[in-house]
């Protein structure tokens, strides 16, 4: 592989290296990129990796595991891209994910990118978890598998495996069962979506995924879809078209918003806390969806809703994308973006962070658990405020 | 095992220091056509401290310091010419005090101006900071260590002068303090104690500014740009004198470019105007459009363009990708206004030489003293020829700035040895000497405003 066999060889070399990419919205500071905030290296930054990239394919300095993890280490939040003032900026994510496709390709990947990769294609799922076990959130509440059913429940596999983002799959399902939703899952023969794989570089094992999904889905004649993961929203609705795969996917808040206007949802408790709403950048600034959450968060009774300073396309990723969640390249240190995140939640008081995504979930519990802040700061998923106010 | 890195390690922490291939790489780099030169270590301390005990340690090792703040300057100032240890300053951004009735600001020397805007609009709306056209990740004390200019100049002067209190490590280890602040008072006022100009326009030669303290200024509640455009270059040092005779501008710029090619040759006169009222506002448009430069409209010498309400930041980094080639570079001349004809038909003439799209900009600094005049120059970072061009047209300008009499500002190696060349003796005599006791092994940005 060479610079001049590269896809975006024609624009690599178009990054100034101005550093607007490393801002918010409003200029706040530099640590908008997750990993530029995490390690505060030039290196790391979204310039540092374009440079580093095309100095790798120019042969200028060699591969190591390092300059795989520094590739790795973009969650892919595109914060880059909606700060950059040049013209290539949509093709900047574009550019990291593809040479870590060159990198896989190499077979040139960090060791937890490699056992990431290979849980999944031997599990189904990147926790190493047995197939048998998906189902396990399912416990103590009978749901339906999918059988013709209106919509397809995709659970994903944080919310399926991971203790904490179990409760949130568990509290949507309450709800959709509560307002008589017609909805089944596939339980065990549910699979790993691809949207991390096909972001981590792997586009043979995305592409494997993707039509098994698909198959699937078409097997069992499914045409809605809810997601609980933005991941696998974006990646149903974005990836799969070019597969053939093309279903009404809805993430599960544009759904929870439409049961509560409709009324088949109704708040009986109240909820008296302050709540900050968290954006996830797979419904933010990959699909736009910036205001549903909000939507429904504003019904919920006696809450007292705060907008973070950075918010919107502005949001601090979690740092939990691009497989993060679980490879943790970006974790252990105050500096960890989740860790950011949870403070500038609690320097304004907040009582609550909500968020609508299980990886967002998971990273920031685990966040407020390092900052020693479990009696003050609570994260919970708007499924689970949701059900709490409704008595579920 | 690598002792010094083991050091810097104990000092920073593991996770901020480096001498991997990888961030030697990208710290070798300067943005601008400045031949990359590697750094043996990275380091980016986070307290005065930490960047006293790096530098203590450069000292007993004779190792190169090669202090770098947003790296923006382009001109190649913060490229370790001998290699040592690149200390990343852009981690000291703690805002340490913003005195609201006093107006000024005391900042540790990271903080991006991004990062002073952004908080001088949350907690101070009614203070703001004169603020370069550099993109916001450029920091404030590079700016000001290199004699910068903002959107303040032509009424406050260079950035530098706005300074009011200073704290710098030494080359020796020893932290100073400039300014009232050294009597254990407030960073209020860099006067009337003895003048010790030592670190301002040194290129971080003499020293690792830490803290600094600068003046803010009323931020008027509504701040806007109106253009007017000539053809005649010839005017424009007549049209400077009559605009900042009113003194009403926050700040004036003029500028000439290549592209579009509609305005090949025509000059653009912007002036940011700042009221309180719509009724201050429409005052200060009447005396600018109306008073100043009626005569110019009736005698179809110009045309006014309109007024634009808010200021929209300037986004510099756009001249990179001219030729969709991620690169520019510019030099900037401090010039009288008188000679803005002649920098701008011998800067047109230097960029059509090298087959570059000619860009020129004048900023105006004070009451026309003077004016940062930049000739700017795009090159296509993947093509090695495009940046050799740039580079030879960035020489030929270093030299036409001293042949018209102006100051190269901020200049790369090849300006300063044109200034040291021509500088009175008397005066390099005396930096020398300032220069030996202060630093006397060299340790500090070697290679730069060498004149030993």
């Amino acid at each position: 592989m060479t610079l001049n066999d590269f896809q975006y060889s024609n624009i690599i070399h178009r990054c100034f290296r101005c550093g607007y990419c490393k801002f918010p919205v409003d200029w706040t500071d530099v640590n908008n990129c997750p990993p530029y905030a995490r390690f505060r290296m030039e290196s790391y930054s979204c310039g540092g990796r374009l440079w580093l990239t095309r100095a790798w394919l120019n042969e200028q300095i060699n591969w190591s595991e390092y300059l795989a993890e520094i590739l790795y280490s973009c969650t892919t939040c595109k914060n880059c891209e909606i700060k950059c003032p040049l013209r290539f900026n949509v093709d900047i994510v574009n550019m990291v994910v593809s040479a870590r496709a060159e990198m896989v390709e190499a077979g040139k990947v960090p060791k937890a990118v490699k056992d990431f990769l290979q849980n999944i294609e031997l599990y189904g799922n990147p926790y190493g978890a047995s197939r048998t076990n998906r189902i396990a959130w399912t416990k103590g509440i009978e749901i339906d598998r999918y059988n013709g059913h209106e919509y397809l429940l995709y659970i994903g596999c944080a919310g399926s495996y991971d203790i904490r983002a179990q409760k949130s799959s568990k509290a949507l399902a309450q709800i959709l069962l509560k307002a008589g939703v017609s909805f089944g899952v596939l339980g065990d023969e549910e699979t790993c979506d691809g949207n991390e794989t096909h972001n981590l570089g792997e586009k043979g094992l995305f592409e494997l995924l993707a039509n098994k999904n698909i198959k699937t889905f078409n097997k069992m004649g499914v045409s809605k879809i809810i997601t609980l993961s933005p991941h696998a929203f974006n990646a149903f609705k974005n990836y799969y078209p070019s597969y053939g795969g093309n279903f009404n996917v809805f993430h599960y808040t544009h759904i929870l918003n439409s049961l509560l206007k409709t009324g088949r949802i109704k708040f009986s408790d109240s909820f008296h806390k302050k709540t900050v709403f968290h954006d996830p950048y797979f419904l933010g600034r990959w699909n736009g969806e910036y205001e549903t959450p909000r939507e429904i968060l504003r019904v919920i009774p006696d809450i007292e809703l705060m907008e973070m300073e950075k918010n919107r396309s502005g949001a601090l990723c979690c740092g939990g994308g691009s497989g993060n969640f679980q490879m943790d390249l970006l974790g252990g240190s105050e500096s960890s973006p989740a860790r950011r995140r949870i403070r500038e939640a609690y320097e304004m008081g907040a009582q609550i962070i909500a968020v609508s995504c299980p990886k967002c979930l998971i990273m920031l519990e685990d966040a407020i658990k390092a900052e020693g802040m479990d009696d003050k700061l609570s994260v919970m998923d708007i499924s689970e405020i949701v059900a709490k106010a409704c008595n579920i | 095992m690598d002792s010094i890195y083991n050091a810097l390690c104990d000092i920073v922490g593991k996770e901020y220091c480096s001498n991997l291939p990888e961030e030697i790489y990208i710290y070798s780099y300067d943005l601008g056509t400045a031949e990359p030169k590697k750094p043996d270590y990275v380091v980016s301390p986070r307290t005065v401290e930490e960047i006293q005990k790096i530098v203590l340690l450069a000292r007993d090792k004779n190792i190169p310091l090669v202090p770098l703040g947003g790296g923006l300057s382009l001109a190649g100032l913060a490229i370790p010419q001998k290699g040592g240890i690149v200390i990343d300053l852009k981690r000291m951004d703690s805002i340490i005090e913003v005195n609201e009735r006093a107006r000024y600001a005391v900042i540790e020397c990271g903080v991006s101006q991004g990062q002073l805007i952004s908080y001088l609009k949350k907690h101070h709306p009614n203070l703001t900071h004169s603020e370069p056209g550099a993109p916001p990740a450029a920091t404030v004390a590079g700016n000001i260590i290199i004699h910068g200019q903002g959107d303040l100049a032509h009424p406050y002067g260079f950035s530098s002068d706005m300074v009011l209190g200073l704290e710098v490590v030494l080359p020796s280890g020893d932290i100073i303090r400039i300014g009232s602040c050294a009597l254990g008072s407030g960073w209020f006022t860099i006067h009337p104690l003895p003048d010790i100009g030592l670190f301002l326009g040194w290129c971080r030669t003499t020293g690792i500014i830490t803290k600094l303290s600068i003046k803010l200024f009323p931020a008027k509640k509504i701040r806007g740009t109106g253009t007017f455009v000539v053809e005649d270059e010839e005017l424009i040092p007549e049209i400077i004198y009559k605009i900042t005779h009113t003194q009403i501008p926050e700040d004036i710029i003029v500028y000439s470019r290549a592209i579009p090619p509609f305005a090949k040759g025509l000059h653009h006169i912007t002036v940011n105007l700042a009221a309180d009222s719509e009724k201050e506002l429409e005052f200060k448009q009447e005396l600018i459009w109306d008073d100043t430069l009626g005569e110019y409209i009736k005698n179809d010498l110009g045309g006014y363009l309109g007024f634009t309400k808010e200021l929209e930041r300037p986004q510099i980094s756009k001249t990179s990708d001219y030729k969709k080639g991620g690169g520019f570079e510019y030099v900037g001349g401090i010039m009288p206004i008188d000679t803005y004809p002649q920098c701008y038909i011998r800067g047109r003439e230097i960029s059509e030489k090298h087959d570059i799209p000619y860009t020129v900009t004048a900023r105006i600094i004070g009451l026309a003293h003077s004016m940062m005049f930049a000739w700017t120059y795009a090159f296509n970072r993947a093509d090695e020829e495009t940046i050799k061009k740039a580079r030879e047209a960035l020489y030929e300008t270093d030299e036409l700035v001293i042949e018209l009499g102006g100051v190269i500002w901020k200049p790369g190696i090849y300006g300063q040895r044109l200034v040291m060349d021509r500088l009175h003796p008397g005066t390099k005599n005396l930096m020398k000497k300032i220069k030996t006791i202060i630093d006397p092994l060299g340790i500090m940005n070697p290679g730069n405003w060498e004149l030993l």
